[in-house]
């Protein structure tokens, strides 16, 4: 496999990949403005940038999913223009996603089989992925339905289709955002590996630390422009931030000590079945959180945080109504409209579609949580007024950027969108907030708004339970800070107790008794 | 170049306006065509379908009289659609609803009932309309079977039943062996509004169930939970608003109004219970929703509309010989139409520059 | 004997046309189209079918034009539903209902008209067999091109790589999409395959089933079709086996109304219906929380560009 690229001449010497001035446009909104990028092989490059950047956008143009408007791209010199992602195939570019192109209810061999065009028998692919697997350390069972994988096993299938068709480029899409830190350093070395082949590698990412011990050479993006190229390995973590950035970002601030005050929020021993076949059953879940105290729960996505979520909201109830206690009510059986009435607020992890109706004015989203308490509701009839005041109110409060007074949820990018749905649940003045993801896909801007609106709200006595993928997140905030694995919780540890390394082993299934084998999700 | 489709960031005010207008403009164009395959003269055609009618007072109230049950059946659909639950039996509803109301009718006749009769078969109607239409709901919140086929099958369940009623225990014994109830007696029958005239009662219910859905749907809380609930299931359950007690819900009204339409048309209009005592008013009249725009007041402009086209049709089967199919046809072309000019609402096409593929390899 | 064997071929006449009728709507669903306007294909096709045959004297022209008048109305529904985005639900029934329409305006001509049905299979000595020789050697060429059909498709879903797409469109069409399969187009070229069948079950009624056309013939075995879809959770070995029990229940009820047993004859033909009903109540009760349909099914896929 590596024989091929060992005699090309091009290795190190004519870049193998150039963007020239690349455009593109999505109406009035410029993704990608002039782009020039060049990228040789033997070479692990990194692409930075913050959300809303471009990144995306500039690699989907590279492999051939959508058209820039201008530009020019280059192959070992020569120019190309990329119908679809087959071409971009068949040159040698391969692309491992940040949202995998996986078909659930397929097997891995069939969804291998997709990812390649089809020039061989399937049987002969079969052989082919399992040499392939072994060869580079990512063992996979092509029998296996996807949904039966775990996020990591899933990424090994998008990364072994892609190195199956011996690729000259590889594109990888924020790898590891999916993955605990030992399954990244994993990935690391098998990165490594291929750069060692003489392999051009793409990498996206916009975790700093990662990129200054893995890559060689970076190209900075921001809102839409190249800003910066460098080599990563002589910057700090800090300048690379402000050359994301564009300025010193703001450092999210707490009122000195807080004052801890009684249980608000307790967990007593949570026991639940999955809705669905993919989902996650919870177990012995135990908690107790007390006012002005930011309890943080760490964890890989798709360990069971969406099904907690739901137990503590009260969109699922359970059967003994102390599991889950609100200032002192037992409201285990109460239904999310009750527990709000009690003080609980929620801002769940998807904003378009949960958190809000996508098509739907803000006002109108204002309701959807108002209307259990509050002015909003009067003998079964709506005061539009004051869900317009509502919208207003959280406007001006946390700055929400918008086109006009009253505008649907889906015109709002994603920043702006999020501070309206923290900001909505944070004015009502609750004695308990549940979020989930706060800052996820959010400019760094908004995301410092967020942070700090939740530490402003745990200062004013409420309790709030911050569940995040984002490590560094939960640093920066959580007062303690516990871990979920499948399905269960781990026993918090304390800001001091709280380092990478032990919540890294921690999300990634080490010392939590867990007697079921690591891939029945499920059952 | 190409042409795609993309999604709009906003909901366009303006298509939302002008669609239904572009919608019907496009028919009419596509009817003349029609018209002029089969050989009559378009514009004459076209005016005795929809400027006609309009010219006469009795066909003016005929107008009346055939939108009542698609505008109260239609209302109700709206309520189902717009919760994303979708009942296609109406005509099935409509049909029970006849057939419960026309009981009491059949066994209070000749009797000297009071006047309490009418008002216990609309009842009568409603109520076994809503229980009628919460079989398939039932089947849907509880076994998650498919509304749409179970609300549909059970449409022939209840054309049969009707079928059986008439030509057996039900028949009019001095009516020749036809398969009809005898005619209702005047306390079972929907009283008229103008001496002489056809405009009944029924209309005036039916402006009234108007007017409830549009402060239903614009002003109260519950309004707000059905449109919720079709539009973001999932924030609808984050609301903390019962999907499954909406379902219940809409599809219960829905049948009560297709009920109270059945049996409205059977003790008014019609004067007795027989087969084919529905033109297809519950199918026609998801033609009314989604022309309507799901909106009350859409509906009411639109059920005038379509009444007018079935009227029309008649006229024109008579004086032009053109097959009564054809309103049917139009009908189905119109909600196409309306369909795809409403696409536009939250969709735009634009014109993207494909450079010409001369890839390597 | 005889009537055994009258039974079981009168069951595989009224399973054809849903069997093939299913058989499109299957391929179609399985690339994540939902297509309620089977019911009005059907009987667009059943005109058109007649009409062809009628005019041609040809039983194959009259298929063929069964085929192609369902094929044409598909069009027009993936025009709708795949080209503008517009809701699969609506567009489906407003299918039917112009398909019903249609079906009357071109019917109107035929009714009253009879012609030569499509001939049966006579191997000498296979066909006089006992018992099984009608059965199996002796059947017309819908009900044969109806089983070569269903065995087609079980082998393009699951040996082929274009049934294997096919399958991954419907799985998660942004995922296909975003490896650059057209999956619009395998939509259009699914949509357009039911279409056909649905056409061609249709003229099967005029055709073959009986000789003359009347308005309203399909009485509802479009619906019973997707029903049967759904019966089948979308695997074609379990189509075939609902499609022969639902013919069997609807020629079962007319074979007891003939017998003369004292039920009144409309509760009997109410019996498929009603069966439809509870089977799909019973089917989806065992599926809890975990459906076995294609995951994008009815929903409406935009590619970004």
């Amino acid at each position: 496999m590596s024989e091929l690229l060992s005699d090309d001449p091009s290795r190190s010497d004519t870049p193998l990949l150039q963007a020239l001035g690349l455009t593109k446009r999505y109406g009035a909104f410029v993704a990608n403005d002039a782009i020039d990028i060049e990228v040789c092989g033997g070479q692990i490059h990194a692409l930075l940038g913050e959300n809303g950047a471009g990144k995306s956008t500039l690699v989907k143009a590279i492999y051939g999913l959508i058209q820039p408007d201008s530009g020019e791209l280059r192959w070992q010199g020569q120019r190309i223009v990329l119908a679809g992602p087959a071409q971009a195939r068949a040159l040698g570019i391969g692309m491992v996603f940040q949202h995998f192109s996986l078909f659930e209810n397929l097997t891995v061999a069939e969804n291998v089989a997709l990812g390649l065009d089809g020039r061989e028998s399937f049987k002969a692919m079969s052989a082919r992925l399992d040499e392939v697997a072994r060869a580079y350390g990512l063992p996979l069972d092509p029998k296996r339905e996807v949904w039966q994988l775990s996020v990591g096993e899933r990424q090994r299938i998008e990364i072994v289709r892609v190195l199956m068709q011996n690729p000259k480029f590889l594109i990888l899409d924020e790898p590891t955002a999916v993955l605990t830190p030992q399954e990244a350093d994993q990935l690391f070395v098998v990165l490594k590996r291929l750069r060692a082949e003489g392999r051009a590698i793409l990498y996206i990412s916009h975790k700093l630390e990662e990129v200054k011990l893995l890559c060689d050479t970076a190209t900075v993006l921001r809102a839409g422009r190249k800003v910066a190229a460098c080599d990563p390995r002589q910057e700090t973590a800090a300048s690379l931030a402000r050359m994301m950035v564009g300025t010193e970002v703001k450092e999210v601030k707490a009122a000195g000590t807080r004052r801890i005050t009684v249980p608000r929020l307790v967990v007593n021993d949570l026991n639940l079945a999955p809705e669905d076949t993919h989902g996650v059953r919870l177990r012995q879940i135990s908690l107790e959180l007390k006012g002005g105290e930011i309890f943080g729960i760490a964890g890989v996505a798709g360990n069971g945080q969406d099904e907690l979520f739901a137990a503590l909201s009260g969109e699922r109830l359970v059967r003994e109504p102390g599991t889950v206690v609100i200032d002192g009510i037992a409201c285990g059986h109460l239904s999310i409209t009750q527990r709000r009435r009690l003080g609980a607020a929620f801002v769940p992890e998807e904003r378009l579609g949960h958190g809000t109706a996508p098509r739907m004015k803000l006002s109108e989203n204002a309701l959807l949580t108002g209307h259990a308490a509050g002015d909003m509701v009067h003998h079964g009839f709506v005061d539009a007024a004051a869900t317009l005041r509502a919208v207003d109110r959280a406007t001006k409060t946390f700055d929400v950027r918008k086109a006009k007074r009253d505008p649907e949820a889906a015109s709002l990018s994603g920043g702006n969108l999020q501070k309206f749905v923290v900001g909505r649940e944070i004015l009502r003045g609750p004695a308990v907030l549940i979020v989930n993801q706060p800052t996820w896909g959010v400019d760094a801007g908004a995301a410092a708004v967020i942070r700090q609106a939740l530490l402003d709200l745990a200062d004013a006595g409420a309790a709030v339970l911050v569940t995040s993928q984002d490590l560094d997140e939960l640093i920066e905030i959580a007062d303690r800070i516990a871990v979920m694995f499948h399905g269960r919780l781990s026993a918090p540890l304390s800001r001091a107790e709280a380092t990478r390394e032990k919540l890294g082993l921690l999300m990634g299934g080490s010392s939590i008794a867990d007697k079921e084998p690591v891939h029945a999700a499920g059952a | 170049m190409q042409l795609v489709l993309e999604k709009r960031l906003e909901q366009s005010r303006t298509i939302a306006l002008v669609s239904p207008l572009i919608a019907i403009a496009l028919t009419l164009l596509t009817m003349s065509i029609l018209f002029v395959l089969l050989g009559k003269n378009p514009l004459l055609a076209l005016g005795v379908y929809f400027i006609d009618p309009l010219t006469d007072g009795y066909s003016l109230q005929e107008i009346a009289v055939k939108a009542t049950p698609l505008v109260m059946i239609a209302i109700g659909l709206s309520l189902c659609y717009l919760a994303n639950a979708w009942n296609i039996g109406a005509e099935g509803q409509l049909l029970i609803g006849a057939v419960a109301g026309s009981w009491i009718a059949v066994k209070t006749q000749g009797t000297d009932a009071g006047h309490w009769v009418l008002p216990a078969m609309l009842l009568a109607g409603a109520v076994a309309g809503a229980l009628y239409a919460l079989i398939p709901a039932l089947c849907r919140v509880k076994f998650g079977a498919s509304e749409i086929l179970t609300s549909l099958m059970l449409v022939y369940v209840a054309d049969l039943l009707l079928d059986y009623l008439v030509r057996g225990p039900w028949r009019d014994p001095a009516g020749f062996n036809f398969p009809t109830t005898a005619e209702f007696d005047p306390v079972a029958t929907v009283p008229v509004l103008i001496e002489g005239g056809r405009l009944h009662l029924g209309s005036l219910i039916a402006l009234l169930v108007v007017a409830s859905a549009f402060v239903v749907l614009g002003r109260t809380i519950m309004g707000f939970e059905i449109r919720v609930v079709g539009a973001a299931p999932r924030a609808a359950r984050f609301a903390g608003f019962n999907a499954d007690h909406l379902i219940l819900l809409t599809f219960a009204i829905s049948g009560a109004l297709a009920g109270l339409a059945g049996i409205i048309e059977v003790a008014g209009p019609i004067g007795h219970l027989q087969p084919g005592i529905s033109p297809g008013y519950g199918f026609t009249a998801i033609i009314v929703a989604f022309l309507g725009r799901l909106n009350p007041v859409g509906i009411l402009i639109a059920g005038l509309f379509l009444a007018l086209t079935f009227i029309g049709g008649e006229q024109a089967q008579i004086t032009m010989k053109i097959p009564l199919d054809v309103t049917k046809v139009f009908q189905g072309i119109l909600l196409f139409y309306v369909l795809a000019c409403d696409s536009f609402i939250l969709y735009r096409f634009r014109l993207v520059s494909r450079q010409v593929t001369h890839g390597i390899g | 004997m005889e009537l055994v064997e009258a039974i079981i071929l009168s069951v595989l006449a009224a399973s054809t046309p849903l069997l093939i009728a299913a058989t499109g709507e299957l391929v179609t669903e399985r690339c994540g189209v939902l297509n309620l306007g089977v019911e009005g294909m059907m009987i667009v096709g059943a005109a058109c079918g007649f009409g062809g045959a009628w005019a041609s004297g040809s039983i194959v022209v009259g298929a063929l034009c069964g085929v192609l008048a369902g094929t044409a109305l598909s069009l027009i529904f993936a025009l709708m539903t795949l080209v503008l985005a517009v809701n699969q639900v609506a567009t489906g029934l407003a299918l039917t209902i112009l398909g019903t329409g249609l079906s009357g305006l071109i019917g109107a001509g035929f009714v009253g008209q009879r012609i030569t049905t499509a001939p049966h299979l006579h191997i000498p000595l296979l066909t006089n067999i006992p018992l099984l020789g009608r059965i199996v050697f002796g059947e017309d060429a819908f009900v044969y091109l109806s089983l070569a059909l269903i065995i087609g498709v079980w082998w393009f879903l699951y040996r082929t790589r274009s049934g294997l797409i096919l399958r991954a469109c419907g799985d998660n069409h942004v995922s296909a999409h975003a490896l650059g399969y057209p999956v619009l187009r395998i939509r259009l070229l699914a949509v357009m395959f039911g279409g056909a069948c649905a056409g061609l079950a249709g003229a099967y009624l005029p055709l073959a089933y009986t000789p003359f056309f009347i308005p309203g013939m399909t009485a509802g075995r479009g619906w019973i079709a997707l029903a049967l879809v759904v019966f089948s959770s979308w695997r074609p070995g379990r189509l075939v086996v609902g499609a022969y029990l639902f013919g069997a229940v609807s020629i079962l009820q007319l074979h007891a109304q003939g017998a003369g047993i004292g039920i009144p004859s409309q509760f009997m033909s109410a019996l498929p219906y009603l069966a439809t009903v509870i089977v799909l109540v019973l089917l989806s009760r065992t599926r809890r929380g975990g459906s076995t349909a294609p995951a994008t099914l009815g929903t409406v896929f935009v590619p970004d560009r």
